[in-house]
């Protein structure tokens, strides 16, 4: 009773939460921050200034929309186009169904793609591109309706996120001559199809490394971390230019293009690296796993897939996803190799004597491209993270 | 059933059930299988290398190179393959090893700015760490170079910093000490110097172990170098450097040091690409110490900077640097970003070795062994560093 009335009596503090108060707290609480932020202010004051005047008096912004499309696609033929709004839709309609079915993280991702399809309306496009942006964002509206509450479909609906990356890649495709050679896959479009080839071929190579380089047999453990310490020891440019150079002399039978030969090169670097996170992961399990796995009945396969890697993943989350940023990242390099992909694109514009001297425009657009997929990219591992509870003690 | 049962009664397992049996074979059909795949690409090289009509050995790299080589070591043209491949490593080392310490420094400061109390300053280090570290680091190499350092004032309207270093489009220029007269004699003062500092460093040494309290070992040996340094450069008849200053003669700079223009480029988005990783690691090595700890030592009366140094860093080194040691290495193979600009490191060199050569494996073999060596080293000296550090705190 006494305790009861002792927290009654004790009010908490009155709210002096106001602006003046917030910034006395956390700008001006002692003297030498009081001097750190004006000092940065001033830094910030002036730094905005310089960037802001160039921005909006001396940029020539212009060479953007000019090629708008050159960003985005590359040098896709304009008849063929509507493949690439095709792979677009399938998309929509699978992010519009998980939305209504998931909810939360997926849901705010339908949100945005949508809102990006509707400012990309807005602009100054041409008109059937504008048809085919609204079209996305209804395809996203409507599939989100029909998924909302049917929790009955999720099986499905990841059946066919996996279904759809080899769909999407035959309907970029094409059959035969009819079709859009890889030769002609450029921009932003080059650049995810990259990624996404990388990401999904490598995560379950370096899955597949690292339980070899965790396994009793000592051959498979040798090859395996050699594999992985000459791979991680070489940088990726290297890899790349040996992908271009060696695979015609390894393999003079078979004619390899140069876009499959650089998804070889970055697909076997990123799974020696995907293979030292998932390792991390894997020597967090307790012996004690193992041990009860296998006094239940479980075989090597059962124990690994059930037991081992649903754990090990779950805690090297944020590792793997830092991996996927950084091989998102490391897509740019192709275009040393060659290829016209967005930072190509970039370059290839820069070199266009119709627009010289509009370096930063160019590579500061691109830039933001990038950062846009790479802070999606740890935004979601973050929200998974909390989610799961992962990296709190 | 009746198959089983007469080895069930010998005791005797088949050996297609033997487990201990069953792990070799697995092993010895995994091996043929990899040493298949190596043999066939092998004769696959062989078939392809008598195609192009070239054979696999080193002796090219005793031929005359016959191309230029930008910056480095002196070098021309005439000088072998081997020579122009040594300049390349160089470069690369060099390129490395400053930006190591560049990004080094300022991944501490925005690092430890993250932590700041300071809502602006800890807003401020957030953005640039997000902001550098989403951007892939050939954009912003290729945006230094074209954009910034391509962008400068050219050499009769050069950028001047109080009259001694000059900025324009060919290069930065600083002014660089030069060894004059004096050098001799100073040297002799710094030789006595470092002594006193020994002797120093042993005596104070000795007296916190008797007091048995922790404190700073080189709180008289450091000042007391310092003060004979000074003393001793002034003392010192003739100056020991004397400062070469850049100065425009016809079309460009002369004396001093050059930062070539793709030089710098490439070494300002290495050290800010890295720095924003480096400041990632550095806050979260300092937050992993948990708090307890801070104010156990608070309680013990140990001042704010007693806490950090003997209490926080210790714990929290051993968990930055296995992850620093990896930042340092992506440094050194992101290096290799410069073939995109000109810069002439040893994937660069290497490049035109190849295409003047064709001998591409040779080549390749060589830019391996050489980041393999570079890897192996800056492994071995952090993880030297790591085991001192830790000794040290306890």
């Amino acid at each position: 009773m006494e305790d009861q009335e002792l927290t009654q009596e004790i009010k908490p503090p009155t709210n002096t939460k106001g602006a003046a108060r917030w910034l006395k707290d956390n700008l001006f609480d002692t003297w030498y921050n009081a001097i750190l932020t004006c000092l940065a202010l001033v830094c910030l004051f002036f730094a905005l200034k310089g960037f802001l005047t160039w921005a909006f008096t001396e940029a020539e912004w212009d060479v953007i929309p000019a090629n708008f499309r050159l960003f985005m696609v590359g040098s896709y033929p304009q008849e063929q186009i509507w493949r690439v709004w095709n792979a677009i839709y399938i998309l929509s309609a699978l992010m519009g169904l998980s939305a209504g079915l998931w909810g939360g993280l997926v849901f705010r991702f339908a949100v945005a793609l949508s809102g990006v399809w509707f400012i990309s309306a807005l602009l100054p496009v041409e008109l059937s591109t504008r048809g085919w942006c609204l079209g996305a964002i209804a395809m996203i509206a409507v599939s989100f309706f029909l998924g909302r509450g049917r929790t009955g479909l999720r099986p499905w609906i990841l059946g066919g996120w996996i279904l759809s990356f080899p769909v999407i890649m035959v309907v970029l495709r094409g059959f035969g001559e009819n079709g859009v050679l890889t030769s002609n896959w450029g921009g932003l479009l080059l650049t995810l199809i990259l990624a996404v080839v990388g990401i999904v071929v490598s995560f379950p190579l370096g899955v597949f490394l690292a339980l070899c380089r965790q396994s009793d047999l000592p051959a498979i453990r040798w090859v395996s971390t050699t594999y992985i310490e000459t791979v991680r020891g070489v940088p990726l440019i290297t890899i790349l230019f040996m992908g271009n150079v060696l695979i015609p002399i390894f393999m003079p039978g078979l004619d390899i293009n140069q876009v499959l030969r650089m998804m070889f090169g970055i697909t076997f670097f990123s799974a020696a690296y995907m293979a030292e996170n998932v390792r991390g992961g894997l020597q967090g399990i307790p012996r004690g796993q193992h041990e009860a796995a296998q006094a239940v009945g479980l075989n090597y396969v059962q124990t690994t897939l059930f037991i081992v890697l649903p754990q090990a993943l779950r805690s090297v989350i944020p590792a793997i996803v830092g991996q996927f940023i950084a091989l998102f990242k490391d897509t740019s390099l192709v275009a040393i190799i060659g290829l016209i992909d967005l930072l190509g694109v970039a370059r290839s514009i820069i070199n266009n004597p119709d627009w010289l001297g509009l370096q930063a425009e160019v590579y500061l657009f691109a830039a933001v491209i990038y950062f846009i997929f790479c802070y999606a990219m740890s935004y979601a591992s973050q929200d998974v993270e909390t989610g799961l509870g992962i990296g709190h003690i | 059933m009746e198959n089983n049962s007469p080895t069930a009664a010998s005791g005797k397992i088949p050996f297609w059930r033997d487990v201990r049996v069953l792990r070799i074979l697995f092993q010895v059909i995994f091996l043929l299988g990899v040493i298949l795949l190596l043999t066939l690409l092998y004769t696959n090289m062989l078939k392809g290398l008598r195609g192009l009509g070239l054979t696999l050995n080193l002796n090219f790299l005793q031929d005359e190179a016959g191309f230029g080589i930008s910056e480095g070591i002196a070098y021309n043209p005439s000088d072998t393959y081997f020579k122009a491949f040594w300049v390349g490593v160089l470069n690369t080392l060099k390129v490395s090893i400053i930006g190591i310490v560049c990004a080094t420094l300022m991944g501490l400061f925005f690092g430890i700015a993250r932590l700041s109390s300071n809502w602006l300053i800890r807003t401020i280090a957030a953005a640039y760490v997000e902001c550098f570290r989403n951007v892939p680091l050939l954009l912003q190499i290729l945006f230094w170079y074209t954009a910034v350092v391509g962008q400068l004032p050219k050499v009769r309207e050069s950028i001047s910093v109080f009259g001694g270093a000059f900025i324009n489009n060919r290069g930065i220029y600083l002014p660089s000490p030069e060894p004059a007269s004096g050098l001799n004699t100073w040297l002799w003062f710094l030789g006595a110097g470092l002594l006193l500092a020994v002797i120093l460093y042993i005596v104070r040494w000795r007296q916190l172990q008797q007091l048995d309290r922790p404190g700073f070992r080189a709180k008289w040996a450091l000042p007391a170098f310092l003060i004979v340094a000074f003393c001793g450069w002034f003392l010192t008849p003739g100056r020991p450097f004397t400062l070469d200053l850049p100065a425009l003669q016809g079309f460009n700079y002369q004396g001093g040091m050059r930062f070539t223009p793709e030089f710098s480029a490439l070494l300002v988005a290495l050290s800010i690409y890295t720095s924003a990783f480096i400041a990632e690691i550095v806050r979260s090595g300092i937050q992993s110490v948990v708090k307890g700890q801070r104010e156990a030592a608070r309680a013990v009366g140990l001042k704010e900077g007693q806490t950090l140094r003997l209490v926080i860093l210790p714990q929290a080194i051993p968990i930055i640097v296995p992850p620093l040691t990896s930042q340092y290495l992506n440094l050194a193979k992101n290096s290799s970003l410069a073939v995109a600009i000109g810069f002439p490191d040893l994937v660069s060199v290497g490049n035109t070795m190849m295409t003047q050569t064709g001998q591409a494996i040779p080549v390749f073999a060589m830019i391996m062994v050489s980041y393999l060596i570079i890897s192996l080293t800056t492994s071995a000296a952090m993880n030297w560093y790591n085991s001192w550090i830790t000794r040290i705190g306890r």
